[in-house]
């Protein structure tokens, strides 16, 4: 069924309908940015497609991608006969597709989180703000050439040395997350805890190098000797 | 509540004791909420409010949605960089004396959300008195973490501290098959 829509389409657009893929059964096509409206309102308006049911829109960064850095795709469902399809177009850094929000109403927020995000504007859009993050807010976290690590708190925060102890707390004390050291992760190690935190109060590392950790486990082998 | 002096005689009895220990004695008992839910850490402060649980026994079920009124900041679930100024300002118009509980383990450390998003434990804008580790805590964990706030208000002591484990797991009843036939 979902074939149909892509086979409407190609009769419609032709050579302007430039890849299409069946991956798992999902239908997909690749149209041009200039053509990306176009076909978004034909396939809401044809009579055969009735593509009014809008999913999701989203994107994907390729930072190695020289042509085009970002793929942004769509998502529809018609609630008439049932055919789901994907829109997928190219998009460089700085380039800016056309609003689908006078399309599908649902759109506004979803191309308002692709730029929270992403930072990929759209053309038309009536109020292009981020959605999700705050105007303080410098880069867009969903690149990948976000640094990972990075935070930019609204409110300073506190000075806590004079705290006796802090989270992150040891994995005996019921607390099985710690922040991840990923410097150290990337190369090799394996700590838990990032320095910027576990530093503050000479925080424990691992569970087997504190002492309470030795006692539980000693207690649990006292306690199963008893039983046997 | 410190010492207590009972002085009898005449069928009539007085108990003397310091006014600063009757003062932590009473606001231990009379701990107003300011229930500050983001997340799923919020049902299980639901199950601990409800009547299985009952905190009314400890003096803490009334909820106060204007920190003016309220004795107790609970922090439950993730805070966002976002919520920081708006947790920060709560936390401000509270009036002393105030007490804060991160609840679970997004309060407490930011959890597993190690990200551009999540303030890595609200202890990072606002002073924490008791931490309750869990994803979520357990119920009892709370009224663990209420019972040693208590303790700390009349003893005057303003060190944050986490709610220990009570068990080993590992050995409580029933997860070792001892408890069913
Ligand atoms: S600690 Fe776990 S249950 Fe609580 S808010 Fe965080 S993720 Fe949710």
């Amino acid at each position: 069924m979902t074939q149909a829509v892509v086979d409407r389409l190609k009769a419609q657009f032709e050579e302007r309908v430039r890849e299409t893929s069946d991956a798992f059964g999902d239908h997909e096509l690749v149209v041009a940015v200039k053509d990306w409206v176009e076909v978004a309102q034909f396939m809401k308006d044809d009579g055969d497609l009735q593509m009014d049911h809008f999913i999701d829109l989203t994107a994907i960064d390729y930072p190695e991608r020289e042509s085009a850095r970002f793929d942004v795709v769509l998502m529809l469902r018609s609630s008439v006969t049932g055919a789901r399809i994907r829109m997928r177009t190219y998009v460089q850094d700085g380039e800016e597709p056309g609003t689908l929000s006078e399309i599908w109403s649902g759109a506004n927020w979803a191309e308002r989180e692709i730029w929270d995000m992403f930072g990929i504007k759209f053309d038309g859009h009536p109020d292009m703000r981020r959605i999700l993050l705050y105007e303080e807010f410098v880069g867009h976290p969903l690149r990948k050439d976000y640094p990972i690590d990075k935070a930019q708190p609204l409110v300073p925060y506190r000075e806590v040395d004079d705290t006796q102890k802090l989270p992150p707390f040891g994995i005996e004390e019921g607390q099985p997350f710690a922040r991840i050291d990923w410097e150290s992760r990337l190369a090799g190690g394996d700590n838990q805890v990032s320095p910027a935190i576990g530093v503050q109060q000479g925080q424990r590392r691992a569970l087997s190098d504190s002492e309470a950790a030795q006692q539980i486990q000693a207690r649990i082998a006292e306690r199963m000797a008893k039983d046997e | 509540m410190g010492e207590l002096k009972v002085i009898g005689g005449g069928g009539e009895v007085a108990v003397t004791t310091r006014l600063s220990d009757l003062l932590q004695w009473a606001r231990k008992w009379s701990l107003f909420q300011y229930p500050f839910v983001t997340a799923c850490c919020g049902m299980e402060f639901m199950a601990t409010a409800a009547p299985r649980y009952d905190i009314a026994r400890f003096g803490a079920e009334a909820p106060r949605f204007s920190p003016r009124q309220s004795d107790v900041l609970w922090i439950v679930g993730t805070i966002s960089q976002r919520q920081g100024p708006v947790v920060r300002r709560i936390w401000e118009q509270m009036a002393d004396p105030k007490w804060v509980i991160a609840f679970g383990t997004c309060a407490s450390c930011g959890g597993f959300y190690d990200n551009y998003a999540t303030i890595p434990g609200v202890d990072k804008v606002i002073p924490v008195d008791v931490y309750i580790p869990g994803c979520p805590p357990r119920p009892e964990a709370v009224l663990d973490a209420l019972m040693l706030l208590q303790d700390k208000i009349q003893a005057n002591d303003r060190k944050p501290i986490i709610v220990p484990p009570r068990l080993v797991p590992e050995r409580a009843p029933g997860r070792t098959g001892e408890g069913h036939s």
